[in-house]
């Protein structure tokens, strides 16, 4: 234990004394969540729309008064003809194409019967899909409203119509920060963590001062330890600093208990470090271990269910997601922070994650070698 | 083994492939001795010392330091032995008094101890307005003058220094050597590889290693006899010759 405490003053001594750790202990998590939630952004707005309005009547001037009043789409150009839209298109100055035909009122009114016609840029294709879902229910919307204007409703509606009402639980406002900002609290975590041990030793190797521990008595054990237990004491402070950042810029408040989530992030840190470590053993200089990081970063990012759903990844990729502890804190985080749930719904994760921080400290402990 | 031996190999043997760094060496350190292990670079020495030290693991043959197995008692020797590599390695992010503090709490010293050795050590050195400036901020001399210190701060047994003196001025090496006899007048055996031949002079006894083999081992005066050289650097020049291995 002793032996414990002089590590311990010397790891915190250290990174107390070096500018750049504590640069990126407190200031990469205030830019990252203080700029990160505006911009990655799942709402579109601001969808170029060109409307080629072969009709110019009454009724679809109503059409494109509805359509731009939502704020969602603006109008580019005023096409004359389709060509002249899909110019627009090429041109990038319009992400969709709305063709109205010339009968357009008349056989609205006459006939009770209209197509138009919609075409989507699909280089971007989550604007192009969105963009077409949103146009549709303002189509849908409009001609519900023609529909109770004109038709004269029979006694027993003819057509049975089955209409969605949706409530957002848990989010009701379809607020993404919320959904975001725990996302990226985590990544936070994970990448102080993994990073931050996996450098500090690997420095130690090339310094050439960990040959200089190697020869002392030490045990494996405690010079682990000591480089373990200052880095896990950061990851809890940039949590908590990550919490009161939500809290004062996003005014998100765990619906479930911190407790919950401090107990889960103790072993996440665990699990996290604990493959820094492993990083660290098997490379010998700090470019190394910087791309192999980088490289699991890169995966556990994409993997982690933050930008895009796991349940909508193909069937192999979302096994790949079971063997990444990003995924498990992110769905935890959400779960706490948002749907309030105890340590009693997220056992699962819970258990996983004790497994992964066994695994990667106890291969790090059996992999390092203090002779060669 | 003898009486008074501290370090016994036999036949030791390190082989990295098909390289054989240390090809079966064989020798005796008595205790209390200033033992020179010489040799050209890439000769084998750092490897022979690391074995010794319980950092690399010997292919074969068979070796004791304080009288503990270098295969089965690793960790034991280590409690009884001090160690200053060829690059420097105390921590410069540290300041002179913290990593004698780190050094003695490591090898488990009491906290008198480790303040009453750091003040002597300060004092000895005349670093006392320095004690509290970090090492990157100290000359090179100073430097390895301070390593060989916190080498020998637990009071080890036996104390292996690798190539100490490399880089420093003729002035700041007599220095160290002196602090190396003080060391050895306590009854601390010095295991030491050097380049300069002149420093060889100053062994007890030494050896000369060429492409891993220990081809001489003697005192000096003895190795100048044998030779029919008038300077160890003689002496070193006619068995050297015969190296393989270059640079």
């Amino acid at each position: 234990m002793r032996t414990l405490k002089f590590l311990l003053q010397k790891e915190f001594r250290q990174i107390f004394r070096d500018p750049s750790i504590l640069r990126l202990i407190f200031v990469m998590p205030i830019i990252q969540l203080m700029v990160l939630p505006w911009a990655a952004d799942y709402e579109i707005k601001n969808i170029k729309l060109a409307i080629v309005d072969h009709d110019h009547s009454t009724y679809s001037q109503q059409l494109i008064s509805k359509i731009t009043a939502g704020g969602y789409f603006q109008l580019s150009g005023d096409p004359v003809s389709y060509d002249a839209a899909l110019k627009l298109v090429e041109r990038e100055e319009a992400d969709l194409v709305l063709e109205i035909p010339s009968h357009f009122e008349k056989d609205l009114v006459k006939e009770d019967e209209i197509t138009v016609f919609m075409a989507l840029n699909a280089i971007n294709g989550v604007k192009a899909n969105l963009g077409g879902a949103y146009l549709r229910t303002i189509l849908q919307d409009f001609n519900r409203e023609v529909r109770l204007k004109w038709v004269q409703f029979p006694r027993f509606n003819p057509d049975t119509q089955v209409e969605v009402v949706s409530s957002n639980w848990y989010n009701p406002l379809m607020n993404y920060k919320y959904f975001m900002v725990p996302g990226i609290l985590v990544l936070l975590l994970t990448m102080i963590g993994a990073n931050l041990t996996a450098i500090n030793i690997v420095r130690e190797k090339e310094i050439g001062t960990i040959e200089q521990i190697n020869v002392t008595p030490i045990r494996k054990a405690h010079f682990i330890l000591g480089k373990l237990i200052p880095f896990w004491v950061l990851g809890m402070l940039v949590l908590t600093l990550g919490f009161i950042i939500a809290r004062l810029a996003y005014g998100i408040i765990p619906v479930g208990s911190f407790l919950t989530i401090y107990a889960f992030a103790a072993i996440y840190l665990l699990a996290v470090l604990g493959l820094g470590l492993l990083i660290s053993t098997y490379s010998s200089t700090q470019q190394q271990a910087m791309l192999v990081s980088f490289f699991l970063m890169m995966i556990f990012i994409l993997l982690g269910g933050l930008y895009t759903s796991i349940e909508s990844m193909p069937l192999w990729a979302q096994y790949i997601t079971k063997l990444n502890p990003v995924s498990y804190f992110i769905d935890v985080m959400r779960m706490v922070v948002l749907k309030g749930s105890g340590i009693g719904d997220i056992k699962r994760q819970l258990l996983v994650i004790t497994g992964f921080a066994l695994l990667f400290n106890g291969w790090a402990v059996w992999s390092y070698r203090k002779r060669s | 083994m003898t009486k008074g031996t501290v370090i016994q190999a036999e036949g030791l043997t390190k082989q990295f492939g098909d390289f054989i760094a240390v090809d079966h060496i064989s020798f005796e350190v008595k205790k209390g001795e200033i033992f020179g292990f010489l040799g050209a670079n890439g000769a084998g020495k750092t490897t022979a010392m690391r074995m010794l030290c319980g950092l690399s693991m010997p292919t074969s043959g068979k070796a004791t330091v304080a009288g503990f197995d270098v295969y089965k008692e690793n960790e034991a020797i280590k409690r009884s032995i001090g160690y200053m590599s060829q690059k420097f390695s105390l921590y410069e992010d540290l300041t002179v008094k913290e990593n004698m503090r780190f050094y003695g709490g490591i090898y488990g010293k009491s906290d008198a101890f480790i303040k009453q050795k750091t003040a002597f050590i300060l004092e000895h050195l005349k670093l006392e307005k320095e004690a509290n400036l970090l090492v990157k901020s100290l000359p090179l001399g100073w430097k390895q003058k301070l390593a060989f210190s916190v080498a020998v701060f637990h009071e080890p047994e036996i104390v292996f220094l690798d190539e100490p003196t490399g880089g420093v001025d003729p002035v700041t090496r007599r220095e160290f050597w002196s602090m190396i006899y003080e060391a050895a007048d306590q009854g601390t055996t010095v295991f030491v590889t050097t380049h300069y031949m002149d420093e060889a002079e100053y062994c007890n006894r030494v050896s000369i290693m060429v492409d891993g083999r220990i081809e001489a081992l003697d005192t000096t005066i003895a190795l100048k006899k044998k030779y029919e050289a008038d300077s160890m650097d003689e002496v070193f020049l006619k068995l050297a010759r015969g190296a393989k291995r270059g640079e």
